[in-house]
């Protein structure tokens, strides 16, 4: 019998294609994602070697990160121009690139069209057990389906659309264990925002970090994306969560998904990957369900996480120096004073949206919380910016979109938007966003700007209160 | 990619410690489709300051840099390795390097030299005024004063640098191997590929 092996191992044993004597390993890549970004210069030095790409069958192109989330298209539907002269010049080198190469190629207009790591489960192109990678370190969030997926850089794009393998060192593991039930107004965000919390920033460091236990089992695709999403805002490379019938039933029927005999022939090979009796991790962290609450962030690091019912904590209370200067520099970046409330806290503006955030489910906890309300009057913008085409179209087809735009929330077109501030989607320096997307860090939502991280639900009450609001009470 | 033995000249003197990828170059020069040109860019807030040691007569072009601690902290962005190829740079020498900016740096052939703090003053001093000479094969940075430094280096990385191997050549003498494993994917598990 084999030694009991975790499902990173599984994973990770089924694609090695050589080891070198050092323990480096080529592993085969499965599923490669590219966007605008961090994909020219990676075409670019294909063309300046002459190669060409190596399984343009297995890579899949859509732009997501420049794209404007207002209107694509003028009445007579003729794309409209991009203002911006260096978005527009990455959006169509990758309009060029995709065909020259042979690519799969979802463009800036087709109903398909979101942000990479929302439309590779969606289109079922992203499969547990497989490996994925893509040039944007929240390629993780595929984790949530059971694939080994991380980000890479661009010279590492170039070697995957080259080669389709990349040369990589194994991880160790860690075992997050999350036991129970979750309390009302608790979701995946708020899940993945406490572990952040308890394992800190780089708790997770040269680890493939797996998510368990009943709380996550609970966990619908959705959700379960959104916690993996963020393995690295926890240092993590990767995260996973075991496929399982939730999965199944997510995936069953999606274009790219195995059909007929192919489809059960997969499900028997990932219902083999899940974890062996046995198996050991690393590291293993225990959280229990209960104790988690709507969280938010109230620094500049992901890991600044407080309970809705708390305060902002004095930089004395940290007890490692460093984290104390560095808990007093995002203060003074927040503007927040130490003891204060976070339900005090007022808001200019709320994003929901982001790889993170930006689902159908998501989008239906928010407008669970602002239907039949109205956002407050010091909110002074809030955008809502599903993740996919087909997020959108599920969305207006319930009713979503007009909850929102009736309690005067802007409902936008797909895109990465205000998570990464690329596009004109940005928050004004010095102002606060409760937003749904990743990370906090200095200027990430614009130069100067403060980001609050919450759940959708969490950024749907602070809509309506202009302030950080504990959304139990307007479930009640 | 351009092998690297010996390389000699000015050492352009900057010696910051913790000197993260926003300084090397700013996060708007992400916005680019080519990796050309970014020594533009490159340390762009420094030499604002007509002043500025990369772009005195001394130090314009000069192949090597000598930085302090954590040389490349920040976000993994590989156009930090870009825009100091594009200055002309092909070595630093720092006391320590962020994980992800060394091996960016290597994959576009320039060598990241770890030594200790206090070769970094001597290197500092001398290259104030003289030139300064890295040797890759025998592992020394040497003056002609007679200082002369050791360097460790891992010995795959040293490999790629001296004969100007990308990490793609290398992959691609493994051709055989990936056709192999893709052809007992396909037997075993056809459905890996995507329907439709
Ligand atoms: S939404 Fe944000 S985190 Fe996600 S892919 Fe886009 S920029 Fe990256």
């Amino acid at each position: 019998m084999t030694r009991p092996r975790t499902l990173y191992e599984k994973i990770w044993d089924a694609h090695v294609v050589e080891q070198r004597p050092d323990g480096t390993c080529l592993i085969f890549i499965d599923r490669h994602l590219v966007h605008e970004v961090t994909s020219p210069q990676a075409f670019a030095g294909l063309r300046a070697t002459g190669r060409t790409v190596r399984r343009p069958d297995l890579t899949l192109a859509v732009p997501d990160h420049n794209v404007p989330t207002t209107p694509r298209l003028d009445a007579a539907g003729n794309r409209l121009p991009i203002a911006d002269v260096e978005s527009a010049a990455q959006l169509a080198a990758l309009e060029k690139n995709a065909p020259e190469f042979g690519i799969r190629y979802i463009d800036a207009v087709a109903p398909e069209q979101g942000i990479v790591h929302v439309v590779g489960p969606e289109q079922g192109f992203s499969l547990p057990g497989t490996t994925i990678v893509c040039g944007d370190s929240h390629t993780a969030c595929h984790g949530g389906i059971g694939a080994l997926a991380f980000g890479i850089g661009t010279s590492e794009v170039e070697h995957v659309l080259a080669t389709q393998t990349l040369l990589l060192q194994p991880s160790k593991t860690m075992e997050v264990r999350v036991e129970g039930e979750v309390g009302p107004g608790v979701s995946a965000k708020d899940i993945i925002l406490h572990i952040t919390g308890v394992i800190g920033a780089a708790g997770g460091t040269g680890h493939v970090i797996e998510y368990t236990g009943s709380a996550i089992r609970a966990l619908s695709v959705e959700g379960r994306l959104t916690v993996s999403n963020m393995a690295i805002e926890g240092g993590a490379r990767a995260g996973l969560i075991a496929p399982d019938e939730t999965t199944f039933a997510y995936l069953k029927g999606r274009p790219y998904a195995p059909k007929g005999a192919d489809w059960d022939a997969a499900v028997a090979y990932w219902t083999s990957l899940a974890t062996d009796p046995g198996a050991t991790y690393d590291e293993i962290v225990v959280i229990d369900a209960a104790d988690i609450a709507p969280s938010v962030t109230w620094g500049t690091s992901p890991e600044d996480v407080v309970p809705i019912t708390g305060v902002v904590p004095a930089p004395d209370s940290f007890a490692d120096p460093s984290k104390q200067t560095a808990a007093a520099k995002s203060l003074a970046y927040m503007g927040l004073e130490p003891g204060t409330r976070m339900q005090d806290v007022a808001i200019e503006n709320i994003f929901i949206g982001s790889c993170t955030n930006s689902r159908i489910e998501d989008l239906r906890a928010a407008a669970a919380v602002i239907k039949g309300r109205h956002k407050a009057d010091n909110v002074k913008w809030a955008i809502v910016v599903p993740g996919s085409g087909l997020v959108k179209a599920q969305a207006e087809a319930e009713g979503l979109d007009r909850i929102f735009t009736d309690a005067g929330l802007e409902w936008r077109e797909p895109g990465c938007s205000a998570c990464l501030a690329m596009n004109p989607d940005k928050v004004p320096a010095g102002e606060r966003c409760a937003s749904t997307s990743n990370r906090n860090f200095v200027g990430r939502q614009g130069p100067g700007a403060r980001t609050h991280l919450v759940s959708p639900a969490m950024a749907a009450a602070a809509a309506v209160t202009g302030k950080l609001t504990d959304v139990r009470e307007l479930m009640a | 990619m351009t092998p690297l033995d010996k390389v000699e000249g000015r050492a352009i003197p900057f010696g910051l410690k913790n000197v993260d990828t926003d300084v090397i170059i700013p996060a708007h020069w992400l916005k680019t489709t080519t990796r050309e040109g970014m020594g533009r860019g490159a340390f762009e807030s420094l030499r604002a300051d007509p002043d500025n040691l990369f772009d005195s007569a001394d130090f314009k072009g000069a192949p090597i840099l000598i930085a302090g601690d954590n040389f490349g902290c920040g976000s993994s962005r590989e156009h930090a390795a870009w825009a100091l190829g594009d200055l002309g740079i092909r070595v630093v020498i720092a006391p320590s390097y962020s994980d992800i900016f060394s091996g960016n740096a290597v994959k576009n052939g320039i060598l990241p030299v770890v030594l200790p703090q206090a070769a970094i003053d001597r290197l500092m001093e001398v290259a104030a005024t003289d030139p300064v000479f890295v040797d890759l094969e025998h592992q020394t940075v040497t003056t002609q004063f007679q200082d002369r430094f050791a360097f460790e280096i891992d010995p795959f990385r040293k490999m790629c640098l001296l004969e100007g191997l990308d990490e793609i050549s290398l992959t691609e003498k493994s051709d055989a191997a990936i056709g192999a494993y893709e052809a007992r994917l396909d037997a075993e598990h056809p459905w890996m590929r995507p329907a439709a």
